[in-house]
């Protein structure tokens, strides 16, 4: 994309900076654009840092707003274990507990999109993204940036549940190696739904409209492995539930995890959980990311 | 600070949406060390245009160069030499003014320590030093635009564009946001501004572009727009209402030129060539009819008048 080669035209090249200047400093104005030193890719990746720490610091300035992120998940995984916990049976026989954490693990990276597309709306509607096009910054790390905070945000989150989980009593009951990929299966999701938010959030431009997206996360978490079994459920629901990619890597981390709640004998797509805990999430990265990079240099149509 | 060569010139710009035609031909130069402005009604494609300018937007059809530049082939290096003020705020909320002046350094490509230095600098220059740790969401509008206006600066920008800078202001902050215009352009600043506030054309503005329907319908300094509608006028105010019909007289037979009458507001106007002779004349006549004036005043016609003059006698071909 074109917007990726800030600062790599020859014509940028300007002579090293000598500090910061400009009309007001008084003393050399005659200072020149931004300086073309070094590779585009070291740019990229420095202007991505740039906007992954601007995100940070939203979190150090509005603890409470964090802290609320985070907290989401575990009043949901309090709820379900403690308030509906009893009246759930878990197919195959188990520990509801053990069965929820892993659904709650699934639904809280489903919910991260809404924070992509509102992230992404807000900078639009503000004229945020607007200012950093007008910039002799690299185009991919406005994006690229949104995506490392929310990974990094899915990571203290995803962290957040794990540790609540073992306060009411979830356990894993495989080798480390086994819960390392299970979690690593929820943050190649996450990752899937940067790239999900990021196009819905371009498509959708105002905060207004990202409602949608607010109301429709709900019956895609709902209608999953997460809470009850597929089985249960009517055929037609099951049937989406099943298909639904958050139940793929909730049903993969019940058996990474050696979690209650597998289906023995089920259908294909629960019988391969964990290779479509893999394919869901790279089908949704090729179409949406290319999406995504596209409706971004249509910004400029 | 004398004026030079063209930092930005722009030919035939087209741009359309639909069936709209949001730029339809315009031409434009912008001289370096002046302030430019676009005036012009809502729609009539002054955004469109500075969003070419800036690169954020590809023209269908014309070209442009920002020094030297092309806007649509050189994006970047068109990118490296500018800066932009948008219609909104455009910086984060949430973060406090220094921490955005930090964060903007670093996407120049200023080292860490420049950007610190550089911010404190421009918080300092836009009397913004206190409010510095503030988040932007507890600024004043004014204070919030003087931040946007260093948020633009953070290199010496060859052209600054200002889209309706002052849109959205109360007096003071318009004030607050005109005194640093002023100052940057003092410094040698060269400023392309759209607006649609005709005061701020006369507050700031060496040369005018009028806008309308996507392409430039008029141009010159403001003194040249305004002779272009027949030079000065004297306008005569009259005390009494029941005075009007005299005055109107009097003033028609010392101008010996066609006058206008607004009896709401107790005023004849008539246009004039000569400043002094024409007011002595006025002055004498209404003494012989024995007509009291609260106000006589010879003027420039303003810009508003200029503006609904060029605007109104406008013709679209077909």
């Amino acid at each position: 994309m074109t917007a990726t080669t800030a600062s790599s035209n020859a014509g940028a090249t300007a002579t090293p900076h000598a500090g910061p200047t400009a009309p007001g400093a008084g003393s050399t104005v005659t200072d020149g654009p931004a300086p073309a030193s070094g590779s585009t890719l070291r740019w990229a990746i420095a202007d991505t840092a740039t906007i992954a720490g601007r995100t940070l610091r939203h979190w150090a300035r509005q603890p409470g707003v964090f802290a609320l992120n985070l907290l989401f998940p575990v009043f949901t995984l309090v709820m379900f274990g403690y308030l509906f916990g009893g009246a759930m049976t878990v197919p195959g026989g188990g520990d509801y507990r053990e069965f929820l954490v892993p659904g709650v693990l699934g639904l809280s990276v489903l919910f991260g999109i809404e924070a992509t597309v509102l992230g992404v709306v807000t900078d639009a509607s503000k004229g945020v993204t607007d200012r950093l096009r007008s910039l002799p910054m690299s185009g991919t790390a406005v994006v690229a940036g949104r995506a490392v905070a929310d990974m990094i945000s899915a990571t203290l989150g995803l962290a957040a549940l794990v540790l609540a989980g073992l306060a009411v009593g979830w356990r894993w009951h495989e080798g480390t190696g086994q819960v390392a990929a299970a979690l690593g299966l929820f943050l190649l999701l996450r990752f899937a739904f940067v790239w999900v938010g990021i196009y819905l959030g371009l498509v959708l431009k105002t905060p207004e409209a990202a409602m949608v997206v607010q109301i429709l996360v709900w019956p895609l978490g709902f209608v999953s492995s997460g809470f009850t079994s597929p089985e249960d459920m009517p055929g037609w629901l099951g049937a989406i539930a099943e298909w639904n990619p958050v139940s793929s890597t909730i049903t993969a981390a019940r058996e990474l995890f050696g979690n209650p709640g597998v289906a023995q004998g089920g259908s294909w797509i629960a019988e391969n959980a964990q290779l479509m805990a893999i394919v869901w999430p790279l089908v949704l990265v090729a179409v949406f990311l290319p999406l995504a990079a596209r409706r971004y240099r249509d910004l400029r149509r | 600070m004398g004026r030079t060569g063209p930092v930005v010139e722009a030919e035939g710009l087209h741009k359309r949406y639909g069936e709209t035609a949001a730029l339809d031909g315009l031409d434009l130069v912008v001289h370096e060390g002046s302030v430019t402005a676009l005036i012009g009604p809502n729609g009539a494609g002054k955004t469109t245009a500075v969003r070419v300018l800036t690169t954020l937007l590809r023209p269908d059809g014309g070209r442009a160069t920002v020094d030297g530049f092309d806007v649509v082939r050189d994006g970047s290096a068109v990118r490296a030499r500018i800066g932009l003020v948008g219609q909104s705020t455009s910086v984060d909320e949430v973060l406090g003014g220094r921490q955005n002046l930090v964060m903007f350094g670093r996407l120049h490509h200023l080292s860490r320590r420049d950007a610190r230095a550089r911010a404190d600098e421009l918080l300092a220059r836009f009397g913004l030093a206190e409010a510095g740790g503030k988040a932007i969401s507890t600024y004043s509008g004014g204070m919030r635009r003087r931040l946007d206006l260093a948020a633009s600066l953070i290199r010496a920008p060859r052209v600054l564009f200002l889209d309706e800078p002052t849109t959205g202001l109360d007096p003071a902050g318009r004030s607050e946001v005109w005194g640093a215009v002023r100052s940057l352009v003092a410094e040698g600043t060269t400023v392309l501004l759209t607006t649609q506030y005709l005061e701020e054309v006369d507050q700031l503005a060496h040369a005018v572009h009028l806008v309308d329907h996507g392409r430039v319908v008029a141009e010159g300094s403001p003194d040249d727009l305004k002779s272009r509608i027949g030079g000065d006028r004297i306008d005569v105010v009259v005390e009494a209402p029941d005075d009007v019909p005299a005055a109107a007289v009097a003033v028609g037979r010392a101008t010996g030129a066609e006058i206008e009458v607004v009896p709401d507001d107790r005023r004849v106007s008539a246009p004039v060539t000569d400043r002094m002779t024409a007011l002595a004349a006025v002055v004498t006549a209404l003494r012989d009819a024995d007509v009291p004036a609260e106000d006589i005043t010879v003027r420039r016609p303003t810009l508003d008048e200029v503006f609904l003059h060029l605007t109104a006698h406008q013709e679209v071909p077909a």
